[in-house]
């Protein structure tokens, strides 16, 4: 090998290399090439180019505009709410929560993640209301959700999204994609279309069943008194690697109040104002209950609720005692994506973790770079 | 100046082809998967979680690679290359060891200034090395995608050019960093 020090004058350029004597010799040329082979040459040199070059843009989506990507995704949001710039394209109205999860250790023999061994870990989150809208009217029926990050002392984190509907109405994100477009006002009456929403719900049975379930729940007075569940199945592992699937739930300790009167009756900001009040006269507490999936029962489904009867562990006691304006708190830079996880917990087969992980990066990238506009919330009000 | 050495030194050396060819394989890899996961919605996930830690290897291979660079002799450039063929082939080199440095310290610093995990595999993880601000995260999210596409276009063109030298000039530019001994001339 030329490493030697004999040819320190050649090393490391090119430069050197440009007089003739240092020149690769091309002693023997070549026979030229016809014109027909250098044709053909270099219509194949066109053409394997060409072709590298179009099989990258065809996984870009580029000639593919009907499938569904997480750019059309958040595009079709923010055709239906507009675009609020820098806001969530969905649950875009929210306030910012903090406080710290008390592990009892129970987890421990399903997962792993130290987030499960005994003790206390500071958590961020953030209530919202699942709209695009920042400034949507609260509405009893309107689905609320809540954000968590968990952060584990050595950087590793646990982030959820959870929403306080027992099952999710789309098994899949085309499914969710097609009822956004179905929900599309029509251009002369400005309503959705009721002829489009029965044909969707005719179309996709998975939809009408759980639709079924989530009517038969009357939804709570409020925020805090509501139970978050996790929709999706994952996959935790424990120290010995046995794997078992698994659904979370956060079940209020604050009790379960029915809605006191109508929606048209309360303030535009009815279900934050009363959090707010509610986080200010004490903490608020959660459960945080993991189901046990059995063999068989649907880990790649959402829309099917598990069977009754499933194992429950309570695995520690969420506190959130602080609240924040959306305007002012860390938890609107969050991304709230339900595959940031901790190892001991991974996803399961469900295809909509990966859509949502996809969709909400989509829509955080976008928001990320827009001038924050001040939220329905004001930090005035959560002072209240 | 013996003459196995004159006859060695036709071909970059065995580190640097070992290198070229690893990290060609793996840059491709990563414009694929790159271009690919931002579109996907079912392998979103999987190929975000093969992107980060095969960025950082790419990140730590080129460091080793500039080292064996820099203390490396080179073959010479082929006779038929003009002096300007050969500024533009500097160039391209300098431009594509730029992007194999600044691409994966962009991708990280971009993570870090969003305050995402920066997960390699397991419980292993990365050091945020920006604060967390979202407003440089888009800057730098956005940066990530035009380095992307040019560094695709780079890698079409020395592409190009290698099949061009190979195929129309047929003058063994492409045999420098080819397995084998080198060919006695």
């Amino acid at each position: 090998m030329a490493l030697s020090g004999a040819n320190q004058d050649a090393k490391n350029t090119y430069g050197s290399g440009e007089s003739l004597r240092e020149t690769l010799a091309v002693e023997k040329h070549p026979a030229p090439l016809t014109t027909g082979d250098m044709f053909f040459r270099l219509a194949g040199i066109g053409v394997l180019l060409l072709g590298v070059a179009a099989a990258f843009l065809y996984l870009g989506g580029w000639f593919t505009p009907q499938k569904l990507t997480p750019g059309r995704f958040v595009d079709e949001l923010q055709r239906l709410n507009g675009i609020h710039p820098g806001f969530r394209r969905n649950h875009a109205k929210g306030v910012d929560v903090s406080g710290f999860f008390d592990s009892n250790g129970q987890g421990t023999r399903l997962s792993k993640a130290v987030v499960f061994q005994t003790g206390r870990v500071p958590v961020i989150g953030r209530f919202s209301l699942g709209s695009g809208d920042p400034h949507a009217t609260d509405a009893l029926t309107t689905v609320r959700g809540l954000g968590l990050q968990f952060s584990v002392s050595d950087g590793e984190q646990w982030r959820t999204a959870m929403i306080n509907l027992p099952v999710f109405p789309f098994k899949d994100a085309q499914a969710f994609y097609d009822n956004l477009v179905a929900s599309e006002p029509d251009p002369n009456t400005h309503q959705p279309d009721p002829a489009k929403g029965a044909a969707f719900f005719a179309s996709h049975p998975d939809f009408a069943r759980a639709i079924g379930i989530i009517k038969s729940q009357a939804p709570t007075s409020g925020f805090d008194n509501s139970t978050f569940h996790s929709l999706n199945a994952f996959r935790f592992t424990n120290a010995e690697g046995t794997t078992t699937f698994v659904r979370w739930e956060l079940v209020p300790v604050q009790p379960s109040e029915p809605a006191s009167g109508p929606d048209a009756s309360q303030d535009k900001n009815f279900l934050f104002d009363a959090l707010i009040a509610s986080i200010h006269q004490h903490p608020l507490q959660w459960h945080l209950i993991l189901t046990l999936g059995q063999p068989g029962d649907p880990t790649d489904n959402a829309t099917i609720p598990w069977p009754e009867g499933r194992e429950k562990v309570d695995v520690g006691t969420l506190t959130l005692d602080s609240v924040e304006s959306d305007d002012t708190g860390t938890a609107r830079t969050i991304n709230f994506d339900p595959l940031i996880l901790p190892a001991g917990i991974a996803p399961s087969d469900d295809p909509l973790l990966s859509a949502r992980s996809g969709i909400y990066s989509q829509s955080f990238t976008r928001r990320a770079g827009e001038q924050q506009q001040p939220g329905a919330i004001t930090p005035a009000e959560v002072q209240k | 100046m013996s003459a196995n050495m004159t006859t060695e030194r036709q071909k970059f050396n065995g580190p640097m082809r070992l290198l070229h060819w690893l990290m060609a394989a793996m840059v491709l890899t990563m414009l694929f998967i790159g271009i690919a996961m931002v579109a996907s919605i079912g392998d979103y996930h999987i190929l975000l979680s093969i992107h980060r830690p095969l960025g950082i290897a790419i990140l730590i291979l080129v460091v080793i690679r500039l080292a064996t660079r820099l203390s490396s002799t080179l073959p010479p450039f082929p006779a038929t290359m003009s002096p300007q063929e050969r500024v533009a082939a500097r160039a391209s080199e300098v431009l594509l060891y730029g992007l194999l440095f600044v691409q994966p310290l962009v991708g990280w610093a971009m993570l870090s200034a969003a305050r995402y995990p920066i997960v390699l595999f397991g419980s292993i993880h990365l050091f945020p090395i920006l604060p967390h601000n979202v407003m440089v995260f888009s800057v730098l999210r956005q940066t990530h995608t035009i380095l992307a596409y040019l560094f695709f276009l780079a890698f079409i063109a020395h592409f190009g050019a290698v099949l061009f030298h190979t195929l129309i000039v047929r003058d063994g530019l492409l045999s420098r960093m080819l397995p084998g001994r080198a060919r006695a001339r």
